[in-house]
């Protein structure tokens, strides 16, 4: 909303040391938001003055264009009195005529993005031109740049200041009015809170003499009095369709943000902008019969005013005539009985809409209107009857049009609901020391209606022009914010008693610091993903994890769905950090991964009452489940080489060093076996899983995937169900028991098939050695001449001990010759 | 002297010779005090004082002679031999000292060489940023809240008195889960975790509700500098007996104090939300210019207030009846105050950050320079 100052004072009697900055405080203060402040003439410096063309001579020119050298009389404004001598390019004025100059000294805003342009007297095309004679656009209040602005012939007299004139001076606020304040979005509203804001008196400008209805306006037949309770409609006759706007008319309408069109178009704007009542006019003549209001029918049409054929719903609220619908209600009119340059019978329409009603019609058919974005919201439903008054009072005045008899009112305004309201409510729930008097002068003030009940409660009936004021805390929210926000006092509660963070909660902050620790950065990133995406990754065509959750109005159509897999947006961040340079990156990400459910649709409920569990299960169960995973790529350089020897790029091996890492500090005992699946390569990929449980993979990327997103080869990756880790991680740690007592070494190399794992030898290891050992460790893997073709050779060193006593070298031996014998039985091993 | 006395054989020999004696240990002595490093005394102690040094000849030798001489002979070779055993002690004391002063001088390195084998990791400011704002509140006593960030459209509007045809349903752009008669959104806010908490925890007189849900929420906003499909929310929710504007207010000077340091406060402005009502923007006192307004001590206006002194943080108010009334709430009995602000915004103004992307692009030069901790 925007509203010019000089309009509000016109509306209030603000007392004169009230600034624009004052105003604006105070309103800021009482809810209505400053977004700006704007003058047209801001980067205008004078002198700026009324000239009055004397004389003017074209002198064609050798490049082809013709310049009028001109003499203007702009009074004393030059200091001499002596016509001003100055070079114009443009033709469409004459002697005689006002124009508006500025003199030397001066300074134009200038062309968008031009910069200030100096006026100083100047030689050119054989003359000194003193000066210039201004077009709407080089005074930045209009687009209009064919000719010169030429005033009304009563303007004023050559040398009188311009800026007044121009309304250059006046500043312009701009307001964000929020939905609860529909009511400012009208100069009467924004003049109210004003009033409201420094105490002074408000003459309400909708407060006009109305004479009895007598339905001879027009014939109206409302059919529908829900949508529209309230329609007014006025008929003005002989009206001058020639006629031109007034300056302040025209002024006001374009300081709005609107376009100024014809006097009949501009009027009924300007009274929506000084009122809040949206007005349609129709030239009466195209108008066959009485006008009707209804729903829509099955396979309608309308062409509205933007030229647009529009089908209707059976939910849209429609003007009718005997022709069918002519006007989308509320929102926009209809092009067949638009006005035009011809027309001299104009009848008004000014009605009340049912809000939600327009709220759907503006968008299902994607119209925003200023008449819709009004009616939408709430207008005051006793406003009708004025707003077409006052309409047809400046079509009389400014157009010569006649006022014919008749006024056509169907309906009643709908009743405010009375509020019953304790008195010390906004007290208690603003913690100010508000008392009852108060509260009842603030609610009057707002325009309530009062009663007092008894000594503590209040019945309050809330002013027409607030529909969004239905609840004792709405009442609670007027009364504070004329008593002030800043009124509240600060103050702690002093109940709260929390547990602390969850267990989840605090598992997530260990993994995450355990993940930097191993020299990780954590990544943030978007979780949209499309078909492109998984053919990046090389997923098969039927890979579970292309099953997504869709997105009905995505913002890309490449990437309509809600990702399954952390990877693509990790993959695509290394590769930014690869590209801009980085020899290597190690990333990690947790976040939430999403799988349809397939449950059906979740159900809407009523909000007057908690819905039952098994509602809640209802809606719960709809939802696309939803596990958080953690997710990491290596790529390149991971160990850096420097004085201490050659550095070694990540590896498969990587992969699974982050995931033992965090399994470890996690005290989660986790199985790694063989795999394969996309996007890792199919001989160096792990499956991760905790006592049967599966968590995810790891190990190298595949080529083609490295090759997609422009990684390093061997590149590696980690996807795993955090979830599912976190479940599994220790709950209370007992301290272990270990003994003190003197360690027994053992080493032992064993040959076995190339094709045994480690995890195999050394499981064996570990059952045939029995409860005296203590850990077990691969040293080397050898593969050469020393040994057959196919076979490779495990090096483990065993530690045995003891809780009791110092172990003898029999026992140690025993234990160790039994884990051999072991592993030669289950895996095959012979020791070297 | 004489050599060793294999089979012995008790015949009487010769005392030992007390000069002998005498000039064997001050040859040894000369020998420890001429020794120069630790090798050399090593080669004395085997020469003066090994098994076949004159000394340990002499010892053996007392047990041949006769019983009367064997006292004082003993008593001789004794004192020659502590004396050459002693100064060994004591020389190579000062030999190893000196030895190891050398070596410690010999094996300096240059510290100012690169450690940086393994690069550093780090998390990630929206992550720790998370974490710093709930600690706050943990240490007040809140607890975290936290729900799915798909979220059934009931939760996520109409529990929070955004009906179907709610103005304000327009206000945020929200992404539709297909099909979208399913009524499934990615969340918009984190007001759902809001309604769930008091869903399935309800309210007692001695269970009160005081958490803070951070989050991660969506809107359809095309992505730049300031705008992003995806940010990040926290949302604070308090119900109790007696709860006001008051405490509202005192909550959030207190988090903007702990988030933003000493003397960093709030001011409220009438707004409009549908979940609460009183409804308020919260201000936060510039930490810039500290709420001058000003840059510096000059007369220029300060560029991240723009001279306002405050800046916009988020919004707040009493929770609407309304609500209570969906969510299962007596209204009459409890009231209680909601606030939201965005984090990425929040860190944005603590860090200085130009630009919203940063946040969301991984670059590691970015997310290191914040360690593992905010």
């Amino acid at each position: 909303m925007k509203a010019p100052v000089s309009w509000i004072r016109e509306l209030v009697d603000l007392p004169a040391e009230v600034t624009t900055e004052v105003l604006t405080d105070r309103l800021t203060a009482l809810g209505l938001k400053l977004e700006g402040i704007h003058a047209a003439g801001a980067e205008i410096r004078g002198p700026l003055v009324i000239g009055e063309v004397l004389t003017m001579e074209p002198e064609p020119q050798k490049n082809g264009k013709t310049i009028n050298w001109c003499t203007v009389d702009v009074g004393d404004a030059n200091g001499t009195g002596e016509p001003q001598g100055i070079v114009c390019g443009a033709h469409n004025f004459a002697p005689g005529d006002l124009v508006v100059v500025i003199l030397p000294g001066g300074v134009l805003p200038g062309d968008q993005g031009s910069g200030a342009v100096e006026i100083s007297a100047r030689k050119t095309y054989g003359h000194v031109s003193a000066g210039m004679i201004c077009s709407v656009r080089e005074l930045g209040i209009g687009d209009d740049h064919d000719g010169i602005l030429v005033l009304p012939p009563d303007a004023g007299a050559p040398g009188d200041d311009a800026f007044g004139l121009l309304g250059l001076d006046d500043e312009v606020i701009e307001f964000e009015i929020n939905p609860d304040r529909a009511y400012a979005l009208s100069l009467r509203g924004v003049a109210r809170e004003a009033a409201l804001g420094f105490g002074v008196p408000f003459a309400d400008p909708a407060e006009r003499e109305l004479p009895e209805s007598d339905g001879k306006a027009w014939e109206v037949v409302v059919d529908d009095a829900i949508g529209c309770p309230v329609f007014a409609a006025r008929l003005v006759s002989g009206f001058d369709p020639a006629a031109p706007t007034p300056e302040f008319v025209k002024r006001r309408v374009e300081q709005a943000g609107m376009r100024s069109i014809s006097l009949a178009v501009d009027v009924t704007n300007y009274v929506m902008l000084e009122l809040g009542q949206p007005i349609h006019g129709y030239d009466a003549d195209k108008v066959a019969g009485a006008l009707g209001v209804r729903r829509a029918r099955e396979g309608e049409r309308l062409t509205t005013l933007d030229d647009t054929v529009r089908e209707l719903s059976i939910e849209d609220l429609v003007i009718t005539d005997d022709s069918g619908p002519i006007g989308l209600a509320g929102v926009m009119g209809g092009a067949t009985t638009e006005m035009s340059e011809t027309t001299t019978r104009i009848l008004i329409e000014a009605a009340h809409w049912d809000a939600v009603s327009m709220f759907r019609t503006g968008k299902r058919h994607k119209l925003t209107s200023e008449a819709g974005k009004r009616n939408e919201r709430g207008v005051d439903p006793l406003l009708p009857g004025a707003a077409a008054d006052r309409v047809v009072e400046l079509l009389v005045e400014y157009g010569g049009a006649t006022a014919e008899p008749g006024f056509t009112l169907v309906g009643v305004a709908p009743r405010r609901p009375v509020v019953t309201i304790a008195t010390d409510l906004p007290a208690r729930l603003s913690g100010i020391d508000i008392t009852a008097m108060t509260t009842v002068e603030s609610l009057r003030a707002i325009g309530a209606t009062v009663v007092e009940q008894d000594a503590d409660t209040i019945e309050v009936t809330p002013p027409t022009w607030r529909p969004d004021i239905n609840d004792p805390y709405d009442l609670v929210e007027e009364v504070v914010r004329i008593v002030g926000y800043d009124q509240v006092p600060s103050v702690l509660p002093r109940r709260a008693t929390g547990r602390g963070l969850t267990r989840t909660q605090r598992l997530r902050r260990r993994i995450g610091r355990t993940l930097a620790g191993a020299g990780l950065v954590e990544v943030v990133s978007f979780p949209f993903v499309g078909e492109a995406t998984f053919d990046k990754l090389g997923l098969p065509a039927d890979d579970p994890l292309r099953v997504t959750v869709g997105l009905a109005n995505p913002l890309s159509s490449e990437e309509p769905a809600y990702t399954t897999t952390l990877l693509p947006g990790l993959l695509e961040a290394a590769s930014r950090n690869v590209g801009r340079g980085a020899p290597g990156v190690a990333l990690f990400e947790t976040g939430t991964v999403a799988f349809p459910a397939d449950n059906g649709p979740a159900p809407i409920y009523g909000v007057h009452t908690r819905p039952s569990a098994a509602e809640l299960d209802k809606l719960v169960e709809a939802l696309p489940v939803q596990p958080q995973h953690v997710a990491v790529v290596l790529a390149g350089e991971r160990r850096r080489a420097g004085w201490w020897g050659p550095g070694t790029d990540a590896g498969w091996s990587d992969a699974l060093a982050v995931v033992r890492r965090l399994a470890a500090d996690l005290g989660v005992r986790v199985d790694v076996a063989s795999s394969s699946r996309m996007p890792w390569h199919p001989g160096r990929c792990a499956l991760i899983s905790v006592d049967g449980v599966q968590l995810g993979h790891a190990g190298e990327l595949h080529p083609s995937v490295c090759t997609a997103y422009g990684l390093p080869a061997r590149s590696a990756a980690v996807e795993l169900d955090l979830d599912a880790l976190m479940a599994a991680a220790a709950d209370v740690t007992l301290g272990p028991d270990f003994s003190t007592m003197p360690v027994a070494k053992e080493d032992v190399a064993l040959v076995v098939d190339a094709g045994v794992t480690v995890a195999a030898v050394e499981a064996a290891l570990r059952e045939g050695a029995g409860d005296l050992l203590e850990s077990i460790r691969l040293f080397d893997v050898y593969t050469g001449a020393q040994i057959e073709e196919g076979q490779k050779s495990l090096a483990f060193a065993l530690r045995f001990r003891a809780p009791d006593r110092t172990l003898t070298e029999a026992e140690t031996g025993a234990a160790r010759a039994a884990a051999v014998a072991r592993a030669a039985e289950l895996t095959g091993a012979v020791q070297r | 002297m004489s050599g060793p006395n294999s089979d012995y054989d008790p015949v009487e020999v010769a005392a030992v010779s007390p000069a002998e004696l005498e000039a064997a240990r001050d040859a040894a002595l000369a020998a420890i005090a001429a020794a120069t490093d630790l090798e050399q005394l090593k080669a004395v102690r085997s020469d003066h004082a090994g098994d076949r040094s004159p000394l340990a000849l002499a010892n053996r030798e007392i047990g041949a002679l006769p019983p009367q001489a064997r006292k004082e002979a003993g008593q001789r070779v004794g004192q020659a031999r502590g004396a050459v055993s002693k100064a060994l002690a004591a020389r190579e004391e000062v030999l190893a000292a000196e030895h190891e002063a050398r070596i410690l001088v010999e094996e300096a390195v240059d510290v100012t060489l690169p450690t940086d084998e393994v690069p550093l990791g780090a998390r990630h400011p929206l992550t720790t940023g998370a974490e710093l704002i709930a600690d706050i509140f943990v240490a007040m006593g809140w607890e975290v809240a936290e729900g799915p960030v798909i979220e059934a459209e009931w939760l996520n509007f109409d529990a929070l008195n955004l009906g179907p045809d709610h103005p304000a349903r327009t206000m945020q752009d929200t992404f539709w889960t297909e099909p979208a008669e399913h009524h499934v959104v990615l969340r918009t806010h984190t007001s759902p975790v809001q309604a769930r908490t008091m869903l399935t925890r309800g309210v007692t007189e001695d269970a009160p509700i005081y958490v803070v849900c951070p989050g991660r929420v969506f809107r359809t906003d095309e992505y730049d500098a300031t705008h992003s499909p995806m940010f990040h929310q926290v949302e604070g929710l308090a119900i109790d007996e007696g709860i006001s504007m008051a405490h509202l207010k005192g909550t959030l000077d207190h988090f903007a104090g702990q988030m933003f340091g000493e003397g960093i406060t709030t001011r409220f402005r009438p707004s409009y939300f549908p979940f609460t009502e009183p409804s308020a923007e919260v201000d936060l006192t510039c930490f810039v210019c500290r709420g001058t307004g000003l840059k510096g001590d000059g007369p220029d206006t300060c560029r991240t207030c723009r001279g306002e002194g405050w800046i916009e943080w988020g919004g707040c108010g009493i929770v609407n009846p309304r609500v209570l009334q969906a969510c299962g709430i007596d209204s009459e009995r409890y009231s209680g105050f909601a606030f939201g602000m965005g984090i990425d915004r929040t860190l944005m103004f603590r860090h200085g950050l130009e630009d919203l992307r940063t946040l969301f692009e991984g670059d590691v030069r970015f997310t290191t320079a914040f360690g593992s901790e905010l």
